[in-house]
């Protein structure tokens, strides 16, 4: 089996003396998309902020295309592709549309994703794209969020809860999206509070409890049931 | 009436000089939050600076400004990276209280190096050229430079930060520190450029107010009240409130002179009160 894309060793996290994560392992290959799920607090947020290098890790605990990553600062870590579209979309107040996207394309990493191809996924950010970032509607605010992500041309992108405060079928639009910039070379790496949209967009499923991987397979060989206990902590 | 005249006219030229103390002081506190104390040392400092270049290269204090300006911005980038951001986080105190110690070192350090001698830069006829538009009111060209030059930057600001990449990175950097980092901007090379930027404005500021006005080392913070006081009268959302807020300071302060020259800072100050209790946003600010 060749490398994995990232590898996640042995990963902990502390805020203060409460310890968030206990050693957590996981791996995502190229082209694949990797659904974390879990309960409110079980440490998903907690490991993609290790991962972009918001939290202390050591060295070797956690690398990205061949290379030890731990520790680096988040600016360096983005140069390197993996960037993530952060939970509540978390847009630039200040800038319009097609700013915030090209602050995406700081980091000048060569790839295909242009403004020009952004705006061919999302039409609707072209017509808009002069407009204060958040006077758009939620779904339109995600849009904006990925394809910032997206400018900088990363080969892995992290996705923190798309679903979050969206209407039901704005979410399936966006995870409908999501199956296209995945087949364009992009691996994803996603956490989800809706079970059942993870579970129908990832190849590969790991679930967290309290800190733990508590289960892990791929997608459709994990039973309900196992889900649900695993989920739950029963 | 006619002396009222002439001293408003003078008010509005001086309030240019006291917007470009000012601009500098907003532009970082907007950025990065940082309530920088020693600004008005830092002005003194380019004083300085300019001094020793005009006497070493026998340069005008002008032209001078083609090496001050430099120098102050790479001393800024330094302070910044070597020494503010250290101290900054999501408490604004410890940064402000960096500040203010960096305005001892800076008062001292000038104590020590040029004594606590009144000096002044030499700018020829610049100095007293004026032109005479009646008979009460004549314009001298340094303070119409003053005003000019701070509109000039004004423009340049807009420019850079609504029209350019560094711009761009600036707001962003000021939207959300934490976002913008995982976005590949680093934002303590960001700080440090924002720093410069205010540094190489301050060298401007330095440089009109030394050929203006006697300087010594303790000048620094009276500057700083003034640019203070121009920041929040004017409002903090924009460097044309600012520019407002400068010459609305300039213009009390010099029609209370008119009257008597002993109300003059006093006047400038009452008017900053006034405008804090009735409107705490500023007259131009958004009310939060």
């Amino acid at each position: 089996m060749p490398d994995p894309l990232l590898r996640v060793r042995g990963v902990e996290a502390f805020y203060g003396d409460f310890q968030a994560l206990y050693g957590v392992d996981i791996e995502v290959a190229r082209g694949q998309i990797v659904a974390i799920i879990g309960a409110n607090g079980a440490g998903k947020s907690t490991l993609l902020n290790s991962i972009v290098g918001l939290n202390p890790a050591g060295r070797s605990a956690i690398s990205f295309n061949g290379a030890d990553i731990g520790g680096e600062p988040p600016h360096q870590i983005v140069r390197r592709g993996l960037t993530i579209v952060p939970e509540g979309r978390r847009l630039f107040a200040s800038l319009n549309v097609e700013e915030n996207l090209l602050i995406g394309a700081e980091v000048k990493r060569s790839g295909d994703w242009t403004l020009a191809k952004v705006y061919e996924l999302f039409p609707v950010l072209r017509e808009r794209r002069h407009t204060p970032s958040r006077s758009l509607s939620g779904g339109q605010q995600q849009m904006v969020a990925i394809g910032r992500a997206l400018m900088s041309n990363p080969a892995l992108l992290l996705c923190d809860e798309l679903s979050l405060g969206l209407a039901p079928i704005v979410v399936k639009g966006i995870y409908g999206y999501m199956k296209a910039i995945v087949a364009n070379d992009v691996s994803a790496v996603i956490v989800e509070q809706d079970i059942q949209q993870a579970l129908r967009i990832a190849d590969y499923v790991y679930c967290m409890l309290e800190g733990r991987i508590a289960l892990h397979g791929r997608a459709g060989s994990l039973s309900r049931e196992a889900i649900a206990s695993a989920y739950f902590g029963v | 009436m006619e002396h009222l005249g002439n001293a408003i006219v003078q008010g509005v030229l001086t309030g240019g000089l006291y917007a470009m103390f000012a601009i500098g002081l907003a532009l970082i506190f907007g950025i990065m939050r940082l309530v920088n104390i020693a600004h008005g040392d830092l002005i003194v400092l380019a004083a300085y600076v300019a001094l020793i270049v005009t006497q070493t290269l026998g340069l005008n204090p002008l032209l001078a400004l083609g090496i001050v300006i430099p120098i102050m911005a790479v001393v800024g980038y330094g302070l910044q990276r070597g020494l503010f951001n250290r101290a900054m986080g999501t408490d604004v105190m410890p940064s402000l209280l960096v500040s203010f110690g960096l305005s001892v070192i800076i008062q001292n350090g000038l104590l020590m190096l040029f004594s606590a001698d009144n000096k002044r830069l030499q700018a020829g006829a610049l100095e007293v050229a004026s032109v005479t538009l009646s008979d009460t009111i004549s314009i001298g060209l340094l303070p119409s430079l003053q005003l000019v030059l701070a509109i000039l930057v004004i423009i340049g600001l807009q420019f850079l930060l609504y029209r350019t990449a560094i711009g761009r990175a600036f707001r962003a950097v000021s939207d959300d520190p934490r976002i913008a980092q995982l976005m590949g901007l680093n934002n303590r090379h960001v700080f440090g450029l924002a720093m410069a930027l205010s540094c190489a404005i301050v060298a401007l500021a330095g440089v009109l107010l030394a050929i203006r006005a006697n300087f010594d080392p303790a000048t620094g913070p009276t500057r700083l009240i003034f640019g203070f006081e121009a920041v929040i009268i004017g409002g903090l959302t924009s460097f044309w409130g600012t520019l407002a807020g400068g010459i609305i300071l300039g213009v009390v302060q010099s029609v209370a002179s008119s009257f008597d020259p002993g109300w003059q800072i006093l006047a400038g100050h009452i008017a900053f009160l006034i405008v804090l209790a009735v409107r705490p946003n500023g007259l131009f600010g958004r009310v939060a």
